[in-house]
């Protein structure tokens, strides 16, 4: 009887220390060593919204019954944004057909996205004969509310279109026209009916809202009510995802937090930092930024720190595709954000894949893919010590 | 988020349809129950922790009786409490009834049964017949069985009852990448043949198959337990084609027991009205089982490796893996077998089971990078056996997953405890 007691003592002592015992269950990460996660200050009703977009981008994977394709890039949001972050050569876009300002010439071949994969049955897009083409490696999507809100007038003072300032830097604003449900921000900035693009390889894109419609349009071949054309039947189609929906994500990607910078007091970070600004890095890569109004009272009026200037840049021939959107020349790029670099690994399968197309399989690859007006920080760089190479890269690692 | 870690899958096609067939059933039970003495009741008792053959696990319950009468009642129940956490978040303590399952059979005449098996999961939220076939024997090493029949493939999707194993969490394998349980139409032959302390076993089935969800699922994943979303299955083929499921076992009373098997067929709708659609695309699955006792430590052992092998079209995305691997391992160890608590056969055992799933095998065009969508668990526990019918057990779980492009893995563990029994 003794024995028996003292098994059942074991097993209930076991049961207790299992429980009580919060060491052998996971812990969350670091809130900085990852990207996903709101930005602070949202109300509670805020976050469920934020819950529902999460599933929308995260969970909600496309097939054949709920509107897959039938030609397509990728099954769902997640699958190109791993942890909300860049993404990988799985999932590396590819764009065709315009070469300058007067638009898209193979639109009614299939443009300007190719949709590479299909469903059983079918056969996916070629690039057209005489098409030239560039590829997008999928940015990460965290801090993009702080970018949507940042007004145009902030944007246009970052610009130097003729490099009147003579510092060889000359960015410009791509000038966009807009689809019809776009709703424009307050106090947005219009000329000859074109408007200010923010987002996209070639800052070719206005808000979050055209994004989403894009990306389920073109990424994954879902039409809505806001993109109806259909890039298989060259028709409107019916909506095969509700407005809703569609609003829910845009609300996700607006309230994603913005990458958190890690080491920031670290001497050699600090050290790195002052390297990056000296030799001229700064310039397109703004440190700080700040929003002005926003909807969203936890996005308003607040300083950021994404590197970026929002704004098209010359890169030289050697990240000249032939490719634009927009009015973008071929040669010239959005800058892009930096914040959350030194986690792209995190989300890109454990090694980079930078620049616009992952050419770059490091940091130093993607500096010396600068040409056009990075060039001369990119010599500049290339002249520094290798110790100081070092701690300029640890820098841009922290972001 | 720790939604379920093991989502069920959506089924509720025939849910009222079979809700009624079972109240039906239930009712007339009871009422046939409630007229005689329970003394007549006869319990076919049986050891049913220690596994028979694999093949033998459908019959190897135990059975309620009535007097003389041909047909005999049975089935198991089990429910658990977990809490779990994934990556630090969890979504607290949650209590589960996991199945309800009901079996029924009969002797129809001597050498013709019928068994069948329903089960409620999660609730009433899926309501599946997973067994219901006749049996005729033939001779030993020939035996006829038609109905809904549960293919051969690997072990555990035969030998599934909760009450058998010593862990809360059916194998990963087992469900996630093979589809147990896994039950069609059809019909096939089976047989036995003793031969001293060896036992030599077959079976072969032609069954209604798998349908193109298997690459078209909102898993996102080659996942052929999609195909079990198909409640049409049991009406009519999604193809034509039937799917070929086959197994060879060998035991040795004193070796152990060890199981080949292959299910293959064609999974996609290659033509429709006399229309070609598309080119046969077939899948295959291999599987090996084996299960021993050691006989110094009594430490039971029991495990089971499958190869699953889709054509998937080179056009469609590679997120959907041509090829799939996985298997587990448990490892039993009795450690006091005694009376305990006024039960007489009590017995209280550890036990790991070590479980392994690679769900795309292979390389990325883009990178020739491995392909990732790979978890690894580890699942020490305590049971205790009261009777060799019931079971009350302590899971600790920790799973390690790694998404496609193998990123840092996502990280889930936590405690289960929880019972299953016969009844």
């Amino acid at each position: 009887m003794k024995k028996q007691w003292l098994v059942m003592g074991a097993l209930i002592t076991v049961i207790l220390v299992a429980i009580a015992c919060e060491k052998i269950l996971p812990g969350a990460p670091a809130h900085d060593s990852i990207l996903d996660g709101p930005i602070e200050g949202l109300t509670g009703e805020q976050h469920q919204l934020f819950l529902r977009g999460d599933v929308a981008f995260n969970d909600d994977v496309f097939t054949a019954a709920n509107g897959l394709g039938p030609l397509f890039v990728s099954t769902s949001c997640g699958s190109c944004h791993a942890g909300d972050g860049k993404g990988h050569p799985f999932t590396t876009l590819t764009r065709f057909g315009q070469t300058d300002s007067t638009g898209n010439k193979f639109m009614q071949l299939g443009g300007p996205q190719l949709q590479n994969r299909a469903l059983p049955s079918f056969m996916p897009e070629q690039i057209p004969l005489g098409a030239t083409f560039s590829k997008f490696t999928p940015p990460a999507n965290t801090g993009l509310g702080f970018l949507d809100a940042v007004t145009d007038h902030t944007i246009l003072s970052l610009a130097d279109e003729h490099d009147a300032d003579g510092d060889g830097i000359s960015g410009r604003v791509n000038w966009i026209t807009l689809p019809v449900y776009i709703t424009h921000r307050p106090g947005t900035v219009e000329r000859n009916n074109k408007y200010i693009g923010r987002f996209g390889k070639k800052a070719a894109v206005y808000d979050l809202m055209q994004q989403t419609a894009n990306a389920y349009n073109q990424d994954m071949g879902i039409v809505s009510t806001y993109e109806p054309y259909d890039s298989y039947t060259h028709q409107d189609l019916d909506p095969e995802v509700t407005n809703q929906k569609v609003l829910d994500l845009v609300f996700y990607l607006r309230t994603l937090k913005a990458p958190i910078q890690r080491n920031e007091n670290d001497a050699d970070v600090i050290s790195g930092k002052q390297l990056f600004t000296s030799i001229g890095c700064a310039k397109c890569h703004i440190p700080e930024l700040k929003t002005g109004d926003c909807s969203i009272a936890a996005l308003a009026n607040k300083t950021f720190h994404p590197y970026t200037d929002l704004l098209l840049h010359d890169m030289g021939p050697g990240l000249n595709d032939g490719y634009t959107e927009g009015s973008a020349l071929t040669e010239e790029w959005r800058t892009p954000p930096l914040w959350g670099l030194g986690l792209s690994k995190n989300s890109q399968g454990g090694q980079y894949y930078l620049l616009h197309d992952g050419r770059a399989s490091t940091i130093e690859d993607a500096i010396k893919g600068h040409g056009g007006e990075g060039k001369a920080s990119n010599e500049l760089f290339q002249k520094l010590s290798a110790a100081d190479q070092v701690l300029l890269i640890k820098f841009l690692e922290s972001l | 988020m720790v939604s379920s870690i093991w989502p069920p899958l959506k089924n509720n096609k025939y849910q009222m349809k079979q809700y009624y067939l079972l109240t039906m059933l239930l009712c007339s039970s009871a009422a046939l129950l409630a007229q005689i003495d329970p003394v007549l009741l006869r319990q076919t008792e049986k050891d049913t922790s220690g596994l028979k053959m694999n093949m033998d696990a459908i019959y190897n319950r135990p059975f309620l009786q009535l007097g003389k009468l041909p047909v005999a009642l049975g089935g198991y129940v089990e429910a658990n409490y977990q809490y779990l956490k994934e990556n630090g978040i969890s979504e607290g303590h949650q209590f589960q009834m996991r199945r309800l399952t009901l079996f029924v059979s009969s002797s129809i005449a001597k050498r013709i049964k019928f068994l069948s098996e329903i089960e409620f999961e999660d609730g009433t939220k899926e309501i599946n017949i997973e067994f219901a076939s006749v049996d005729f024997e033939l001779s030993p090493l020939l035996n006829f069985r038609g109905g809904v029949v549960m293919n051969p493939i690997g072990a555990f999707n035969q030998n599934h009852d909760g009450p058998k194993w010593e862990f809360i969490d059916r194998p990963i394998s087992a469900t996630q990448m093979l589809p147990a349980t896994w039950s069609n139409v059809g019909f096939g032959i089976f047989g036995k043949k003793y031969v001293k302390d060896w036992v030599y076993a077959y079976e072969a089935y032609f069954t209604n198959g798998f349908d193109d969800k298997i690459i078209n699922n909102e898993e996102g994943k080659t996942f052929l337990p999609a195909s079990k979303e198909n409640a049409d299955r049991f009406e009519e083929s999604f193809n034509g084609s039937p799917l070929f499921t086959g197994k060879i076992a060998v035991k040795n009373r004193k070796v152990g027991e060890l199981g080949l098997s292959y299910m293959g067929g064609i999974y996609n709708k290659y033509q429709e009205d006399g229309l070609t659609l598309d080119k046969k695309r077939p899948v295959n699955v291999f599987a090996i089982d084996f299960n021993t006792t050691l006989p110094k430590s009594n430490t039971y052992i029991n495990g089971e490796w499958a190869w699953v092998h889709v054509d998937v079209p080179e056009t469609y995305t590679e997120q959907y893996g041509r090829n799939q691997q996985g298997g587990f391992v448990d490892i039993v160890q009795p450690v006091l077998k005694q009376p305990m608590m006024g039960f007489e056969k009590a017995v209280l055992n550890v036990a790991l089971r070590l479980e392994y799933v690679d769900w795309n095998k292979g390389t990325f065009k883009s990178t020739a990078g491995k392909i990732s969508d790979e978890v690894f668990a580890f699942v020490p526990a305590i049971s205790w056996r009261p009777t060799p019918q019931t079971v009350i057990r302590l899971n600790y779980r920790h799973n390690t997953q790694h998404d496609i492009l193998g990123n840092p893995p996502s990280k889930i563990a936590g405690f289960q405890f929880g019972f299953s029994t016969y009844f």
